[in-house]
């Protein structure tokens, strides 16, 4: 079901990890659905003035098109100025991966969005204006972030003291 | 391509040898109907009939309560669907959480065209409360559908006692036997309806049956020439009963050498399995199938654990939710309360005939591996309890 550069991307991940010193953190997704992904960037200037990512890396949870489409984003991204980067899409990733079987293409949007959230995160930290497309995804993101953490409070809240048969 | 190693025999395993021989000649010159005169239906239908004594007689059952289906979702619609029907008065049915689809989405299904249906919840270990049953029975109860041992994570259910106070109270019982069959005895005295496929006991898909006891009436599901006492019509499948019938042999004449083998490589598994960080089993310690265990591993998906598996030449599955059409984890985890922060990372081993302790071993040494490999790039680390 998943093309060869899917399996490549699983196989050998770029750029996957923690990062140590981040310029700023982007984090989407809940355990509950079963994906979480977290995209660290460090944002440097060039000789022109121009903000580069210099450096991207991610922290995945989530099956395999959540983790190959991680590394081919973050591939994707690393070298380019913010303004290039946020226009980065899930369909680019997936265009690059030869395509993802169409139930996964959320899988793929999760690593577009979680890159914005750290560009995003990167300008509002630092007080700056922030783009229009850009806030507009932020929004976006922030809503489905609430509606996931209503739909699974109860679930978490019922959960309480765990009686199974842990090892 | 190299063998795998396989361990998922719940999911089907590998016609045995002896079963394709036992099949090929009625793909070849045996091709006879069975309800022709003469002799090459003769033949056929003899071929039947030798399938279904052989199933009777290790049920310990009249050849007449053997009815053939194409597998066992036909046998449970047929069981609750038939036994629906079929009923006057008493329209309620029972079932538990945890059932297959094949009965939970029928019993479902039964709802909507106006059965009530009552649902029973399990343990954290997976087994239902014979009290529970008790409780839920009421004056109107048709029919009780609790299967015998669970394709996912293993666990035994109590069906003697079960079926025992369904017969008193003149409350059919039937389960799903599809695992247990042929892994461990049956209780067959408390049992009504029983279904079982071949192709979890190295036989072929799409052909099973379901026990009808005698007294029992079903309304057919298939209508048409009245095979199979009118019970499910339709020309016999020939070749594949006869491969059901050797396959039955095969496991009954075998039963308890295999299922001692099994239970010793489910413990080994476990013992394994608890040796890596951030684990647990989920199911019953003890009163499960031999050939099932199933185990949730902390900060990691099951999708991407069952694909590194496959890459390193092992075959497992998963309840994960990415791994799922609808992007839901498995209903049986959820019922016995997996926490969210596991329930994404489950792993079903299940060994069967072929399993060798060197492949319990192989993938003993392989798995650890696989495991860190996704724990190095997730954003959770073993321990946490935060879900994002
Ligand atoms: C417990 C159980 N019931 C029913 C079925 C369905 O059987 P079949 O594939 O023969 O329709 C299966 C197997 O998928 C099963 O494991
Ligand atoms: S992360 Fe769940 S389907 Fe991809």
């Amino acid at each position: 079901m998943y093309t060869d550069r899917v399996m490549d991307h699983f196989r050998n991940p770029r750029n996957m990890g923690k990062m140590d010193d981040p310029s700023a953190v982007g984090r989407v997704g809940r355990v509950a659905c079963g994906d979480v992904m977290w995209f660290y960037i460090k944002v440097e200037p060039d000789g022109d003035g121009r903000e580069i990512i210099t450096d991207v890396s991610w922290e995945t949870f989530g099956c395999t098109a959540a983790i190959a489409t991680s590394s081919m984003v973050s591939e994707i991204a690393k070298g380019k100025t913010l303004e290039e980067a946020v226009t980065i899409t899930n369909r680019d990733a997936a265009e690059q991966l030869g395509g993802l079987p169409p139930i996964k293409m959320h899988c793929s949007a999760l690593a577009a969005d979680a890159l914005n959230e750290a560009i995003y995160a990167y300008l509002t930290e630092r007080g700056r204006e922030i783009p229009e497309a850009l806030a507009k995804r932020h929004e976006r993101v922030a809503k489905e972030m609430a509606t996931l953490d209503k739909r699974y409070q109860n679930l978490l809240e019922a959960e309480g003291e765990q009686t199974g048969s842990s090892q | 391509m190299t063998r795998p190693i396989y361990l998922d025999h719940s999911a089907t395993t590998r016609v045995a040898p002896e079963v394709v021989a036992a099949m090929e000649p009625y793909m070849g010159d045996r091709f006879g109907n069975p309800s022709s005169l003469h002799a090459l239906g003769r033949e056929a239908r003899a071929a039947v009939e030798h399938s279904r004594e052989t199933i009777a007689m290790h049920l310990g059952a009249n050849t007449k309560e053997i009815v053939f289906t194409a597998g066992a979702t036909e046998a449970n619609n047929l069981a609750l669907i038939g036994a629906a029907f079929a009923s006057e008065e008493r329209r309620h049915i029972i079932t538990t959480a945890i059932e297959h689809h094949a009965v939970l989405h029928t019993a479902q299904w039964l709802q909507s065209q106006g059965f009530p249906v009552t649902v029973l919840d399990v343990d954290a270990a997976g087994r239902v409360d014979v009290d529970a049953v008790r409780q839920a029975l009421r004056e109107d109860t048709l029919l009780v559908s609790i299967m015998a041992g669970n394709n996912e994570i293993g666990t035994l259910q109590p069906i003697q006692e079960i079926g025992t106070m369904c017969r008193e109270r003149g409350v059919l019982f039937h389960t799903d036997a599809v695992q247990a069959f042929g892994k461990v005895p049956l209780p067959m005295d408390s049992v009504d309806l029983l279904s079982v496929s071949a192709h979890k006991l190295h036989g072929p898909k799409g052909v099973g049956f379901l026990y009808v006891r005698r007294g029992v009436k079903l309304v057919p599901l298939l209508h048409g020439g009245g095979h199979e006492g009118g019970r499910r019509s339709g020309t016999e499948n020939v070749p594949s009963i006869v491969g059901l019938g050797a396959a039955t042999e095969i496991a009954f004449s075998e039963m308890e050498k295999l299922a001692t083998r099994l239970r010793g490589f489910r413990a080994r598994l476990i013992e394994g399995v608890a040796g890596i960080p951030g684990t647990r089993l989920n199911g019953h310690p003890t009163e499960s199938l031999p050939h099932i265990a199933n185990f949730s591993f902390e900060a990691i998906e099951g999708e991407g654990l069952v694909l590194k598996l496959d890459e390193l030449g092992v075959a497992v599955s998963t309840g994960s939710a990415c791994s799922s059409p609808d992007l839901e984890p498995s209903h049986v985890l959820r019922a016995i309360g997996v926490p969210m922060s596991t329930i994404h990372g489950s792993l079903r081993v299940s060994t069967g005939r072929g399993t060798t302790p060197e492949e319990i071993e192989a993938f003993l040494e392989h798995l650890p591996g696989a495991v860190e490999a996704l724990r190095a790039f997730s954003p959770f680390k073993v321990g946490d309890r935060r879900v994002h």
